[in-house]
């Protein structure tokens, strides 16, 4: 049906003419789900730009075919092209709410496509439009369809980008990372609904994503980009058991699944034995009926209502839930950056939650709680190099100056990995690890006793998120550290801590010792959750080389 | 009722709003015209003067008493609609303001219809072009109207369509002397005229209005069309446009309901400030043209410390500033849905 024989992609930039894609071949037949796996960068969506023929300025198809149903895609006229997009061909995109235009009514937005296909008139528009939103399962069509993207929720928005692609009854679906973003159950409801749609048509899709878990539960067959090349493709289970190319084992490597530990992410050459954690029963931060409630527009909205728990020391504690639970807001107010509306927060024997968040910058256990943030890049002052970041805490809470501060600064650079001579650059000049680490050794240069991880890898790439992972594991056994790792990525909170506590609406639904809450959830809410995340295929290769007994070793080692 | 009206409600809240603005407003012109230099009491008693007469005149202006009293007696008058006498046109406040205001008026407003009718298009026409040679216009005729002050293009355009030409009339006024003055209905000729059928002396205001507006025009023109350029380039760039496009819709579409429309929001608060400060370059538009508007009637007023005059200025163009925003707001509100206005 799709025919891509030696594409190649470039753009012409400043610094002159950058090769985003160098001659790839693939072929996508009828109701085949193609995914194609990479980091960013490495050309996958330039790729479906280029079949679209809507690249950015600047970016030309410079050689190769593109044949759709006997259709020369690189050649035909631009008004043919227009034909194609969306009847034909159509795209569903990442970040859905950008995706849409935010002032206009999601319904027209609907119509503008049926109209532009003439699939529909002035008269019928409304009713079809309705029916779009229909076939996407959006609940009440009728009332959404007078709605602006700002007033539904990112799920909400995706099922109407989709109903846009799949107004015209298009042949060939090409999702572009459709669910980067999204809530782990939102991605499952979106992720099935489109494969449903994709089935009940027979039509193909190109599914676009850095996810290799993802794309091996939804496509019949998978290829492996990487810097614009097609390094390996095949069926799932053949590139999840036996990758080939050295770049897709590492990727296979580092993706968390279930019943691997922490230290067989990484590359088999960078496996260092697992470090030994000491867990105390001494509790360092105790949560006691925690609440919080703003004033919102249409009365108070109650973010946490009355949860506890404890951190003992040395312990990693995670705190699991969906966009919307309250594990920022805690967060938040642990490490004292806001005020509890009531409750204690008894911090090595005092309640820190009586001390006003204002006051908390000039307290003496401000050194003591400090968090590691979300972005990396967007974390780090840009106008400061690595030294100058890592120094401010030194320099602030720890009156360090002149050669202490260099020496401290080092030695902190040493600790986290980053070699010295990046420290006296800028965050644009470093990559994402490299951030990361600036950030983490932020957090621990004044050696805090409790730290709280905010999604620490949720930008990463998952090479990267790997080698982050094992150095926080590292850290805390090194320096002692307990953690409040927040995340909503299950398979990461199974990989670094010992007990998971699991939120929703404000409140804890099930915690516990993170291997009994992950192997048998007692909640229903735990269970969809686990549910809904993404079951990439098991390795054979590793039973085969009988490495299983050790992985489980170091797992059990991690979590005793 | 209200209540069922959320629009009404929020734009009769947001009225009230600017109630302690102008408060505000009263109290620092009151002040600010208190503290100028200058007596206007020496420069209205008269050159040849004394003592005893300067003495006379300040008893008979009332500036013998308090401040305080001078004040409630100011906002005595102003509650009864009552701006005062112009010391120096020897007409009430009110009265001037009523035929100069409008004088200017015309003139900012034409100027930035034309202005929009230019910068709009070619801010467009630059964004989705860029690097071609509408694009290099859009910037020699932006920074030309930044730097061009409007005295120098003001002359200029006379010495060219006057002087040389000859094609335009004598810049003096708003009408030749060969036609009457329109009845007075809303105090902008061209409408009047209009109003009144008299399509003779529309096209003589026509013909007065187009150089000065023009001047004025080429310097409003510049931030309007950068901006334009601006927030098209960042909305053709958005994600919505890529949805829009892959989704097979056609360029005039894309480019006017999905881009365009975004777009309007900063333009729509450029245009605000463009207008404030085109009241203001007024006044030397006003000089080189001679033209009978409140910016010219302003800074005369200030140079005699004509305290009435200078206040009943302050004030109005205070008043105009608080409809002005009232009127963008409400714009942003008619383009932008995500304003909302059952937030408060």
């Amino acid at each position: 049906m799709l025919t891509v024989k030696d594409l190649a992609v470039s753009f012409q930039t400043r610094r002159g003419e950058v090769d985003a894609v160098r001659g790839i071949s693939f072929e996508v037949s009828k109701g085949e789900i193609l995914g194609i796996v990479g980091e960013s960068g490495s050309g996958k969506s330039v790729t479906s730009y280029a079949l679209m023929r809507i690249l950015d300025a600047g970016g030309t198809i410079k050689a190769g075919e593109a044949t759709y149903s006997g259709l020369d895609l690189r050649r035909s006229a631009e008004r043919d092209m227009r034909d194609i997009r969306g009847r034909e061909i159509s795209m569903i995109f990442q970040n859905p709410r950008a995706a849409l235009n935010p002032i206009r009514k999601v319904g027209h937005q609907i119509e503008d496509v049926l109209r532009h296909h003439a699939r529909a008139t002035r008269y019928d528009a409304r009713a079809k439009a309705i029916a779009a939103l229909e076939a996407v399962k959006i609940k009440d069509a009728e009332a959404r369809y007078n709605a602006y993207p700002f007033e539904l929720s990112g799920g909400m928005c995706q099922r109407i980008v989709c109903a846009i692609a799949l107004a015209c009854d298009p042949r060939l679906l090409i999702a572009d990372e459709p669910t980067t973003g999204l809530d782990i159950t939102t991605q499952k409801a979106v992720m099935d609904l489109v494969r449903d749609l994709i089935r009940e048509r027979e039509m193909s899709s190109i599914l676009i994503t850095h996810d290799l878990g993802l794309a091996a539960q939804y496509c019949d067959r998978i290829l492996v980009m990487k810097d614009g090349v097609i390094v390996e493709q095949g069926d799932p289970v053949q590139i999840f058991s036996t990758p080939q190319h050295p770049y897709s084992r590492k990727r296979v490597d580092a993706t968390p699944r279930a019943g691997t530990g922490v230290r067989s992410l990484l590359p088999p050459e960078d496996r260092s034995a697992e470090p030994i954690l000491k867990i105390s029963d001494q509790p360092l931060l105790e949560v006691r009926d925690l609440t919080k409630t703003y004033a919102g527009k249409s009365g108070p909205v109650h973010a946490v209502k009355g949860i506890s728990f404890t951190v003992n020391q040395g312990q990693c504690v995670g705190l699991v839930g969906e966009s919307g639970c309250g594990k920022s807001t805690t967060s938040e107010i642990l490490v004292r950056l806001m005020d509890a509306t009531s409750g204690e927060v008894i911090f090595d024997g005092d309640d820190i939650a009586r001390v006003p968040a204002r006051a908390f910058a000039k307290d003496r256990r401000r050194a003591d709680i400090q968090m590691v943030f979300q972005d990396a890049t967007d974390s780090l002052n840009p106008r400061h190099t690595a030294r100058q970041t890592i120094a401010e805490p030194l320099r602030r809470l720890g009156r360090m100056r002149g050669a202490k501060l260099t020496a401290r600064i080092e030695e902190l650079a040493i600790l986290v990995g980053l070699p010295l001579s990046l420290l006296d650059r800028f965050p644009h000049q470093l990559s994402g690890g490299q951030k990361a680490r600036v950030g983490i050794a932020r957090a621990v240069a004044l050696e805090p006793k409790f730290l709280i991880l905010d999604e620490p890898t949720a930008a990463l790439d998952v090479s990267i998120q790997a080698v982050v992972l094992n150095l926080l594991v590292d850290l805390r056994a090194k320096l002692g550290l307990s953690y409040l790792s927040v995340s909503h990525d299950l398979h990461v909170v199974r990989l670094l801590c010992d007990h998971v506590i699991v939120m929703k609406d404000g409140e804890i639904v099930e915690q516990g010792p993170a291997q009994d809450v992950m192997s048998n959830p007692q909640s229903d809410y735990t269970k969809s959750l686990l549910a809904a995340a993404p079951k990439p295929p098991q390795r054979r290769v590793i039973t085969e080389e009988n490495d299983l007994e050790n992985i489980n070793a170091d797992a059990v080692a991690l979590h005793a | 009722m209200l209540s069922s009206a959320p629009r009404l409600r929020a734009i009769l809240l947001r009225m009230a709003q600017s109630v302690p603005v102008v408060v505000g407003v009263v109290v620092i012109s009151f002040l600010l015209t208190r503290a100028l230099p200058g007596d206007p009491a020496v420069y209205f008693a008269g050159v040849t003067a004394d003592a005893e007469s300067i003495e006379q005149t300040r008893v008979a202006m009332g500036l013998d008493r308090p401040l305080l009293q001078q004040f409630f007696s100011y906002v005595g008058d102003l509650l009864q609609g009552d701006l005062g006498q112009s010391l120096s046109s020897g007409r009430s406040v009110a009265e001037d303001l009523a035929k100069r205001l409008p004088a200017s008026l015309e003139l900012t407003l034409t100027a930035l219809l034309l202005a929009i009718a230019i910068a709009v298009p070619l801010g467009v026409l630059a964004a989705t072009r860029p690097g071609t040679s509408v694009d290099h216009l859009c910037r020699v005729i932006v920074t030309a109207g930044v730097s061009l002050p409007t005295f120098f293009t003001g002359i200029l355009l006379i010495y060219i369509f006057y002087y040389l030409l000859g094609i335009a009339p004598s810049p003096l006024g708003r009408l030749d002397f060969i036609y009457l003055d329109p009845d007075h209905v809303t105090g902008f000729y061209l409408i009047d005229a209009a109003l009144m059928g008299d399509w003779e002396t529309w096209r003589g205001a026509a013909k007065q209005l187009i150089l000065p507006a023009s001047t004025l025009a080429l310097f409003t023109l510049a931030p309007v069309a950068r901006m334009t350029r601006a927030a098209m380039l960042t909305a053709l760039s958005s994600d919505f446009i890529r949805t829009a496009r892959a989704a097979g819709l056609s360029n005039p579409t894309i480019l006017y309901r999905y881009a365009f429309r975004n777009a309007l929001l900063p333009v729509v608060t450029t245009l605000g400030m463009v207008f404030s400060f085109a009241l203001g370059a007024n006044v030397l538009v006003e000089k080189v043209f001679a033209w009978p508007g409140i910016g010219s009637y302003a800074v005369e007023a200030l140079v005699v410390s004509d305290y009435a005059a200078v206040q009943g200025f302050v004030l109005a163009m205070a008043l105009l500033f608080v409809a002005l925003n009232l009127v963008i707001d409400l714009l942003y509100t008619a383009i932008d849905p995500r304003i909302g206005f059952s937030s408060r």
